[in-house]
């Protein structure tokens, strides 16, 4: 805990949860938000920072990334990946299960989040696994792993392809109110495939992932959970077909949420042209229509948040044939950069919802505290420039891992502050 | 070490990135080599010093050798590296190949792999020149020159020839190649086959797609038929090697059908009696050997040229002159 109260003096407070986009003064103290008004007087002993000009924010959240501890120590770990995202924006992070050994029972629940704890840098929830093992045949202690710190159960990285499976977690879930959150593939249509299925893999002469693999898989899961009244959290949505099934269930009042990632709004299948390594991920980057479709469901909330599914990988692992090389990218460093680019100056959206996609969607998708600036809540705070011009430079990353298809970018939007529990866990340019 | 030639750039990695000019170039280049081949003593000082690597990721026999042959003719030193017992399959990367290569101060590598982009990972970190023999199912520009120069020297042209590649175009290197080699130098092109076997995105490829091999031979002059190899049987892209023969099969039937006399290619080897009928194979219509010994030309002039040769200089380096 921070040994002093911090005035964030002067800054545009943008809190969708109770309607705040106004200059105001924010005060933490002893872990907790305790006042946000006009010309705050501080207390004796606050740190008071200035942050006129930035952007005042309930703590940023992203719901899926991979911290790859245990078992993918060379890649990342639970330390590094919690400091990238702190230095993200990020006041917290899911990590996903598919580990080495995974956390698919309570004691490996119980060490990501205690490690998670130690490291003191974003908050590290972790996410269990629906399967035993990931194999996708029985499930998991929910109950216990839930008791032990999970928030939410996922097979990520694969689907539960046994439709039966996938019922009964939905079900089963329910009575701890988590949502199982679905990668959405249906192996049987992606299997051998390493990029977008259309002209550039028919040109590259890479084996391709249609569209279909994910519809058909985000059409069951839908069915499912209107069948089971579960919660189902769809993640890394990447075709316009899915966007627009998610709209239609969230119409028929199903209980659905899903992610936009910023590597699907902003880039096309071209991006992988030269074989780069760096632009394979699962599902892959997909044709100008599926991008544009992702940014209409950012748009309209159909995407309820933006998460990173910050996938990093070795160097050396990402340098070999396309084939050849591992799903995934880094995104917690340069996510604000990219939606504050991509969407924001570009007006598919703006600050408000901006804020609302980061931070106070995946808190309510998740049940996880946060997401508010109101009085009470843990002062979780994300100050940002919407204005700071930056060069993406990889070498730079606090994450152990460089690869993005981004290196050299020139982007609007950077984390001047970090905040957690009432503590800098990050400090920009200031 | 081998440095950008003005005429082809460092490497040969598919005919896609290359223009109608350089692969005129290429095609005029490879005319006063083939009669090398035709002298009893098949040996000119062309590439005297140049070392050459052929690494072969993959089994290979004909493209290996012409190589070979090509590379000996014009009297380079040449080491051939093949996948199995060699640092390779200890689990060395491709990368730590290609540095290790390098190392040795080669001019030239010649990769095969299995790897859609291989040949381009490769050119893209060494120095030498790197000339693709075939990756993955990306391209294989050696096979899709030799392809079009039997053409040429059928035809008298390319420009206005309808040409109709016939088969597994899904998992073909060759038919990439063929398909942007001979559209840029003004061909028709039109492939046919199981749509399991079409790639996705095929028709932006600007080319007629039949559905019918009879409708292809109907509308072309050359049919180049592809291998079709027996794993897509058991991958289930088709029913049985059966009923591939029955419906796409290039039989004398059907050639004898056909309105104008079909010119009838194959890039090896053939399975008789599946894409292709023996009595297609090894009848009047077939350029199949023809096929072979152009290779042998058109990858002596891919050399000579990367090596920094120019064209109209062929004829004399070929008498004694060496490459620059």
């Amino acid at each position: 805990m921070n040994p002093r109260p911090i005035l964030l003096r002067g800054g545009r407070v943008i809190d969708p949860s109770q309607g705040i986009d106004d200059v105001r003064d924010v005060l933490l103290a002893e872990g907790a938000v305790v006042g946000i008004g006009r010309e705050i007087a501080p207390p004796e002993g606050t740190e008071v920072l200035d942050v006129s000009g930035f952007v005042v924010a309930p703590g940023f959240i992203d719901l899926h990334v991979h911290l790859r501890e245990p078992g993918g120590e060379h890649k990342e770990t639970i330390a590094t990946g919690a400091r990238a995202a702190a230095a993200g924006g990020f006041a917290a992070v899911c990590a996903m299960p598919n580990t080495d050994p995974p956390i698919d029972d309570p004691a490996s629940v119980g060490f990501v989040a205690a490690e998670g704890a130690r490291v003191g840098a974003a908050r590290v929830y972790p996410v269990g696994a629906v399967s035993v093992g990931l194999e996708g045949k029985r499930l998991t202690e929910i109950g216990e792993m839930v008791d032990a710190g999970a928030v939410a159960i996922t097979d990520d990285g694969r689907p539960v392809w046994d439709a039966g499976l996938m019922r009964l977690a939905l079900e089963y879930a329910q009575t701890f109110d988590i949502p199982v959150a679905s990668h959405c593939e249906e192996l049987a249509l992606s299997r051998g495939g390493s990029m977008n299925e259309g002209i550039v893999s028919a040109r590259l002469g890479l084996v391709g992932i249609p569209n279909a693999a994910e519809d058909v898989m985000i059409a069951r899961d839908l069915m499912l959970a209107e069948l089971t009244g579960g919660r189902l959290h769809v993640q890394h949505v990447s075709t316009r077909r899915g966007v627009e099934m998610i709209r239609a269930a969230k119409e028929r009042g199903i209980a659905v949420t899903a992610e936009a990632t910023p590597h699907h709004f902003t880039l096309t299948d071209e991006a992988v042209d030269q074989y780069r390594t760096d632009a394979k991920m699962n599902p892959p980057l997909r044709s100008a229509e599926d991008r544009d479709a992702v940014r209409q469901g950012v748009a309209d909330g159909t995407l309820d948040v933006i998460a990173t599914d910050h996938a990093p990988h070795h160097y050396d692992e990402k340098e070999q044939a396309f084939d050849e090389a591992p799903f995934g990218i880094v995104g917690l460093e340069t996510a604000i950069g990219l939606t504050v680019t991509q969407l924001v100056e570009t007006g598919v959206i703006d600050l408000r919802r901006m804020v609302e996609r980061m931070s106070c969607a995946p808190a309510r998708a998740f049940n996880l505290p946060g997401g508010t600036l109101r009085v009470g809540a843990p002062a979780d705070v994300t100050v940002f420039d919407p204005a700071e011009e930056w060069v993406v430079d990889p070498n730079r990353f606090l994450s152990k891992s460089r690869n993005t298809p981004f290196a050299g970018w020139k982007l609007r939007g950077r984390a001047v502050y970090t905040i957690v529990g009432g503590r800098i866990i990050w400090k920009g340019r200031g | 070490m081998s440095v950008a030639n003005p005429y082809l750039g460092k490497d040969l990695i598919g005919l896609e990135p290359l223009t109608a000019e350089q692969i005129r170039a290429i095609l005029d280049t490879a005319e006063p080599f083939k009669e090398i081949s035709e002298r009893p003593i098949k040996k000119v000082p062309v590439l005297r010093g140049k070392t050459i690597v052929n690494l072969f990721f993959e089994p290979s026999t004909r493209t290996r050798i012409s190589f070979e042959f090509a590379e000996k003719r014009l009297s380079a030193d040449t080491v051939n590296v093949a996948s199995a017992g060699s640092s390779v399959q200890k689990g060395e990367t491709l990368v730590d190949t290609a540095r290790n290569l390098e190392a040795m101060r080669i001019d030239m590598v010649v990769i095969r792999h299995s790897a859609s982009g291989a040949a381009q990972f490769l050119a893209d970190r060494i120095a030498s020149n790197v000339i693709n023999a075939g990756d993955g199912r990306h391209e294989h520009p050696t096979q899709a020159l030799l392809d079009m120069l039997t053409i040429r020297d059928h035809f008298g042209r390319i420009e206005g020839v309808k040409v109709c590649i016939v088969g597994d175009i899904l998992h073909s290197r060759v038919a990439r190649s063929n398909i942007w080699g001979l559209k840029k130098l003004g061909a028709e092109v039109a492939v046919c086959g199981p749509r399991t076997l079409l790639p996705p995105g095929i028709h932006e490829f600007g080319v007629h797609v039949f559905r019918r091999v009879e409708e292809a031979i109907e509308w072309a002059d050359v049919l180049n038929v592809l291998r079709l190899q027996l794993e897509r049987m058991q991958a289930g892209f088709i029913p049985s090697l059966r009923e591939y023969n029955r419906i796409f099969g290039i039989t004398r039937e059907r050639v004898e059908r056909a309105p104008r006399d079909l010119l009838i290619l194959h890039p090896g080897p053939m399975n008789r009696g599946v894409e292709i009928d023996s009595d297609v194979a090894d009848g009047p219509h077939s350029v199949i050997l023809n096929q072979v010994t152009n290779g042998v030309a058109v990858r002596m002039a891919v050399l000579y040229l990367l090596a920094g040769g120019a064209p109209e200089k062929a004829e004399a380096a070929k008498q004694g002159g060496g490459s620059e």
